[in-house]
């Protein structure tokens, strides 16, 4: 089990990562042997210093990847190693997959210190335990100082995907219910608060975990999910924007219904920024049929991570491909999808 | 959050629109001044919510949108410098100048980068002593003092790889301008709440009445526009024609005096280009010659830019009040939020891509 | 440029000359320039803009307008704006 890592006699002369740890020789076998293994833990007890790995998946593949880069390193509840393993599980889960095992491929930055990477590195392991999925694959290149963040991390995830599941958008129907799975706006405040010099004390942590035991926990109890969407970068604009469009049906949901933390909506305030636009780590809509939203809700609820579960909303006839919320006033507003990255409003 | 949430309360938004609705007897024409009123129309869907007989027009308060083409080339063309950190509010980075926005800019490899105050900015000069760093200082009349400040704190400390681009427009040269134009359809102004929080109302009477049009100083929170609106349209079938301060736990007549004297030592009157409605005599604000030397058009020696605004664009008109975006020809059609021509379509507050969103649902198909 | 909100001054301090402020709003924290409300004291709310300060919020006042406004007879029949969806 990976607990403190502490740097071990091969590594010693090095505090930071140098060209040599990517070059494929001595130093770069180091690194993975006295670093990342041990740090992995529990999650790379299968990895072998393969070029593949080769598992034994019966019945359908869900194979998926995502390429993480975020600053700082390190932030409230979190950091980019949680994010990567978290990240490619939920990409999974959200085809309706059960995770199997991650790759973990690493551009880092020439000057990185050791001690973060392996704080990073036993992040991974530990998400990765606690997610059910082997580290069981990997690479490591080096950049030069000055062309990489300290860090890029990029995760391939495979699952299986049982008979029956099918999870599309365009399985959305009219009559649909949408159940959200818990409060918005946590991570991307978090990180944006602790970048713009404001102090929140414990009341917004990043939200980066796991979704997969919600949703199996929903196709356990028999529930057939129409499609779900797992609430990242855009956030639950970006989110319900892609699944209508994708689907070509409307989309409707309350603005009273959606659970803002009162930090997050203060920080918004203060920035210019709209909470439906944030991004998320740890958050997810699924769709279902009209009559089984409230057992949705009530297994979701019955799980840490889903204890905040609630319908918002559901899919309609009416303007297709278009989000509305209605808003707290009883007024009809329309949701974009946001451009790009949100910029902190001044008017 | 305390004085904000008690401002939205739904139940106290049903008894004003009750008010507006009851009152309201004819069609009147309302302009609200200020981004931030329209965004918090177009959020909480209270145009919606107003009786059909009341037409909102979204007025010229949408720095973004006015701010001059040629100012936002010089902007890229410094940020693109070497050597220099360019930094500016979020709202500024998307705005398309001759040639791409800043982002397309940093995307080349210049450092540019998104802060909340000028103070901000100001520490990023502290912190970088070897780079020269410019602040894009856009703004109404609210963001003045803030601008005013971060200079006078630079001269005081010594700070001298500081300096700013000024835009700086000031809100009653518009209305003016607004209501000497023949084809003025406005019968009544929502003032912009924090311009007045600063400057005071004094600068709006002699235009309500000159004009006979009722001038209401208006906040931000949805009860705030409701009751901005309602005493506009009380003032208007009573036929008054006052300024009349509805954000007054915000505005105090004279406005901030020490605010007003700072900005008057750091910045003096000037006539201004307007994008889309072109200049406009004594309409802005520039750096007095003791802070000259923080005047980053002054420290920056760029090629003289010549811009050429898409003909088609009418954004002019449509900030004056004169044209509904939906009269304009290209709305819609060679003029989208993704492949905006001008201005007011590319802000979110904007005009142009308020009416588009909205009319979305209105057609219910994707348009 | 509009967009100004209302927090609580926590702690005065002044820093190399400059009169600065530690502000909530709701439970975030954060450093605000007071230069321009020159008495304000430690409990009374300001309006913060870009960082700054530009005005001490007149609390009776913002009572006395909530009061106006729940003064305010309510409709008899809801128009269509009171129909909430829950």
């Amino acid at each position: 089990m990976s607990a403190t890592w502490s740097c071990p006699l091969p590594l010693r002369d090095h505090r930071r990562i140098t060209i040599g740890h990517g070059g494929g020789g001595q130093l770069g076998a180091d690194l993975i042997e006295h670093l990342f293994l041990p740090a992995f833990g529990e999650a790379a007890r299968d990895a072998r210093p393969l070029d593949a790995a080769v598992l034994e998946i019966d019945g359908r593949i869900a194979f998926t990847t995502d390429s993480y880069v975020v600053t700082p390193l390190e932030f409230p509840g979190g950091s980019i190693g949680e994010l990567a393993v978290n990240g490619t599980v939920n990409d999974l889960a959200m085809a309706g997959a059960r995770p199997v095992a991650l790759s973990t491929a690493f551009v880092l930055e020439e000057g990185l210190e050791l001690e973060t990477l392996a704080r990073i590195a036993t992040a991974m392991g530990t998400a990765a335990a606690a997610a059910g999925v082997g580290l069981v694959t990997g690479d490591t290149k080096v950049v030069d100082a000055g062309r990489g963040d300290g860090i890029y991390i990029t995760t391939a995830g495979v699952g299986a995907v049982g008979d029956g599941i099918d999870v599309r958008p365009e399985r959305m129907a009219p009559g649909d219910k949408i159940v959200l799975s818990g409060p918005i706006g946590l991570h991307g405040m978090a990180v944006l608060s602790v970048r713009e010099g404001v102090e929140f004390g414990t009341t917004m942590q990043s939200d980066t975990a796991p979704l997969h035991e919600l949703v199996g926990s929903v196709q356990a109890a028999g529930i057939d999910i129409h499609t779900m969407r797992d609430l990242t970068r855009g956030g639950m604009a970006a989110g319900l924007c892609e699944l209508a469009a994708s689907a070509g049906v409307g989309v409707v949901f309350s603005q009273n219904a959606v659970p803002i933390p009162e930090a997050v909506a203060a920080a918004c305030n203060l920035f210019g920024l709209d909470p439906l636009e944030v991004a998320n780590e740890g958050v997810f809509v699924i769709v279902v049929h009209g009559d089984s939203a409230e057992a949705v809700v009530e297994i979701l609820r019955g799980h840490q991570g889903g204890r905040h579960a609630v319908m918002i909303g559901e899919v309609t006839d009416q303007h297709p491909g278009i989000v509305v919320q209605r808003t707290r006033l009883g007024a009809n507003r329309v949701i974009d999808r946001p451009m790009g990255e949100q910029l902190p409003r001044i008017c | 959050m305390k004085y904000l949430e008690e401002f939205g309360d739904p139940a106290l938004a049903r008894r004003l629109l009750a008010d507006i609705h009851a009152t309201a007897s004819q069609p009147w024409t309302i302009m609200e001044v200020c981004g931030g009123q329209t965004n918090a129309i177009l959020r909480n869907g209270i145009d919606q919510l107003l009786p059909d007989t009341l037409e909102l027009v979204h007025g010229p308060g949408c720095p973004v949108c006015v701010t001059p083409l040629e100012l936002i080339d010089r902007a890229q063309a410094i940020a693109a410098i070497p050597g220099t950190i360019f930094c500016s509010f979020g709202d500024m980075l998307r705005v398309p100048g001759s040639d791409g926005d800043l982002f397309a800019v940093r995307a080349a490899g210049a450092d540019v980068r998104v802060v909340y105050s000028p103070l901000d900015a100001l520490t990023v000069a502290e912190a970088n002593p070897e780079e020269e760093v410019v602040f894009f200082a856009v703004g109404f009349e609210t963001t003045a003092p803030a601008n005013a400040l971060a200079v006078r704190e630079a001269r005081r400390r010594g700070i001298d790889n500081f300096s700013v681009l000024v835009s700086h427009v000031l809100v009653p040269p518009a209305l003016r301008s607004i209501l000497e134009s023949p084809d003025c359809r406005i019968d009544g102004f929502l003032a912009a709440g924090h311009v007045c929080t600063v400057m005071g109302v004094e600068e709006y009477e002699s235009l309500a009445q000159t004009h006979g049009v009722p001038i209401v100083v208006t906040g931000f929170e949805p009860l705030d526009v409701l009751e901005g609106i309602r005493r506009t349209v009380h003032q208007l079938e009573e036929g008054r024609a006052e300024v009349e301060n509805a954000y007054a736990r915000a505005v105090r007549p004279e406005g901030n005096l020490a605010a007003r004297q700072l900005v008057g030592e750091v910045f003096e009157v000037t006539d201004r280009q307007w994008r889309g409605l072109g200049p406009l005599p004594a309409s802005g604000w520039r750096l007095t010659d003791s802070y000259r030397s923080f005047d980053a058009e002054s420290r920056f020696d760029v090629d003289r830019i010549e811009v050429e605004e898409d003909p088609r664009c009418r954004a002019g008109q449509v900030l004056l009040g004169l044209l509904r975006p939906t009269e304009c020809e290209a709305f819609g059609d060679s003029c989208t939020p993704r492949h905006p021509l001008g201005a007011p379509m590319v802000s979110a507050e904007g005009a142009c891509a308020a009416y588009h969103r909205y009319r979305r649902t209105e057609i219910g198909t994707s348009r | 440029m509009c967009l100004g909100i209302p927090g609580e001054v926590l702690e005065r301090y002044d820093d190399r000359g400059t009169a600065m402020g530690r502000v909530a709003f709701g439970s975030i924290t954060k450093e605000v320039c007071l230069a321009l409300v020159d008495s304000v004291e430690v409990g009374e709310y300001v309006i913060v803009h870009a960082g700054v300060a530009i005005t001490v919020l007149d609390e009776i006042t913002a009572a006395e307008t909530i009061d106006l406004f729940e003064r305010m007879v309510e409709a008899d029949e809801p128009t269509p704006a009171s129909r909430i969806e829950p």
